[in-house]
């Protein structure tokens, strides 16, 4: 399996990124930055549309970030009804913004705007990963 | 006043829900409106511009089928998408097309049935207009993102649920008042803020009414415009723009960055300011979207458009009354007709033809029509 296995509905098989899924499995949420420019991507890619290159390597996303902002979803699209409620989130890790699920250990009382979290891989069903935010 | 390309026929479908027909007999509602609007004939239109979101419908390259349908062939038809903005975004290459002297009649239809499929199967396709690699796989939908500028604007500037819930009783007031609009009845203060959360902080009555429609613009260029029409209303100025599909490319999530660039480049062309604009029709998909579009196009500065609509001044006969034809809230959304439907809105109301929803006498209009979470930017400025 490929990239596929990244998140709870997959709408993506092949991607050149497609390292992003094992570096899950060996616990490091990642993004990729230019050798030639420097500059960092999340998501990571494969190019640079700074300077054009595609000379890649990884780095992992490390903490804490800063809650830019989130929501908690009632209502799901479809393929995510048994998950509700869960939160969707944007951190900010200075280099890049994350965007992914708050960690259900979380009540929306806990959350607010500018606490710190970290990003952390997870397991779902079958051979599926995918990452959450926890607090710092 | 720049006097080169006008619109000279609009029309309009009423926007419901479950309407009884195909897309094709949808398009020609508007089609037939717009063409007796401007007295010319299929024959007379040199080109069709189609716009709509895809994947409502089965139908593959559905301009081939409207071309067919609507008696356009053998004029060069083809089909323009940037989700809900689509129809502005068609405005824009029709007026190209009139400009660089292709074509001295362009139409320009939008349209979409979104009724054809589940609630839950609109929300999975609405959220695949996000980055289906990295972001839909979290389960994510439209109201999420916009609930995530929301709670980033109330964080900011101390906004609050009660402030958005005052656009959400603004645009049912018109849309009670419109006979085209999908949804016709009066909302509270109170039925807007005890309504089902749908994603937090935005409740259900925050959030637009999705609508089977289509609308429909005959665009002409000037002196063809002058021979049809007694009141050509002119196309002053046009603007668009594209932001990151990802939130994470994204520098701020308290306003949308492809309004504030097509609103700049819509204002310098029609070299007007926010100041000289007398009605305008706002992308209000959500609640919070009205707010942002307040400020994102100058009406007021970031953090203070609460203030307008505290004090009623987006009313019809506030400072600057804004979706007097109940907005996207009420009227509807569906989504590759509502550019068109926001267009027709102005070109009436600049003709002073809107009736119940008519505002004293304005001279200059603009459209803020927004495709996404603020992916794609149209802002249009219209004078008559």
């Amino acid at each position: 399996m490929g990239f596929e296995r990244f998140g709870k509905v997959s709408f993506t098989a092949q991607t050149k990124v497609d390292k992003f899924v094992d570096l899950l499995d060996e616990g490091k949420v990642a993004g990729t930055k230019c050798k030639s420019c420097g500059k960092m991507y999340f998501p990571p890619r494969a190019d640079c549309s700074n300077c054009l290159s595609s000379d890649m390597e990884w780095f992992e996303i490390s903490g804490p970030g800063k809650l830019i902002s989130f929501s908690t979803l009632m209502y799901a699209p479809t393929g995510f009804e048994d998950d509700l409620p869960y939160a969707i989130a944007l951190a900010d890790f200075g280099d890049v913004k994350v965007f992914g699920w708050m960690s259900k250990d979380l009540e929306e009382e806990d959350m607010e705007i500018g606490m710190e979290v970290e990003v952390v891989p997870i397991k779902l069903q079958g051979e599926k990963v995918s990452y959450e935010f926890k607090k710092a | 006043m720049q006097k080169d390309v006008a619109i000279v026929g609009v029309g309009q479908s009423s926007f419901i829900r479950g309407y009884e027909g195909s897309i094709r007999e949808l398009a020609f509602e508007s089609f037939k409106e717009a063409m007796e609007d401007a007295q010319v004939t299929p024959e007379e239109v040199d080109a069709s511009i189609i716009c709509s979101a895809p994947e409502y419908d089965k139908q593959r390259t559905p301009a081939g089928l409207m071309a067919e349908y609507l008696g356009l062939n053998p004029q060069p038809t083809f089909y323009v998408e940037s989700v809900c903005s689509s129809s502005s975004m068609g405005l824009r290459v029709a007026y190209s097309m009139i400009k660089a002297g292709l074509h001295k009649i362009v139409l320009v239809l939008g349209f979409q049935k979104m009724s054809g499929i589940s609630s839950a199967e609109s929300q999975e396709r609405m959220g695949r207009g996000a980055d289906v690699m990295w972001e839909s796989p979290f389960g994510t939908m439209m109201p999420a993102y916009y609930a995530m500028h929301a709670r980033a604007h109330f964080d900011k500037y101390g906004t609050s649920e009660e402030d958005l819930a005052h656009i959400r009783v603004k645009a049912a007031t018109y849309g009670m008042l419109n006979a085209k609009a999908v949804f016709r009845k009066p909302v509270d203060l109170e039925k807007v803020l005890t309504s089902d959360v749908i994603s937090s902080p935005i409740k259900k009555y925050d959030c637009c009414a999705n609508a089977d429609g289509s609308a429909c613009l005959v665009v002409a260029a000037g002196e063809v415009a002058q021979e049809l029409s007694k009141k050509p209303i002119w196309v002053l100025g046009l603007g668009a723009a594209s932001a990151p599909l990802t939130m994470s490319g994204r520098e701020a999530l308290t306003g949308l960055r492809c309004a504030r660039e097509a609103a700049r480049e819509a204002y310098e062309m029609a070299g007007v300011g926010p100041e000289d604009i007398d009605v305008a029709e706002v992308h209000d998909c959500f609640t919070i979207a009205e707010l942002m579009a307040y400020e994102d196009l100058g009406f007021a500065e970031p953090g203070e458009g609460v203030e307008l609509i505290r004090a009623k001044e987006t009313y019809i006969d506030g400072e600057i009354p804004v979706n007097v034809d109940g907005g996207l809230l009420s009227k509807g959304h569906p989504i590759g007709a509502t550019g068109g439907s926001q267009i027709r809105t102005i070109v009436l109301q600049l003709r002073g033809e809107a009736g119940d929803m008519q505002v004293k006498d304005p001279e200059i209009g603009l459209i803020h029509n927004i495709g996404g979470v603020g992916i794609y930017g149209n802002v249009t400025i219209l004078g008559r």
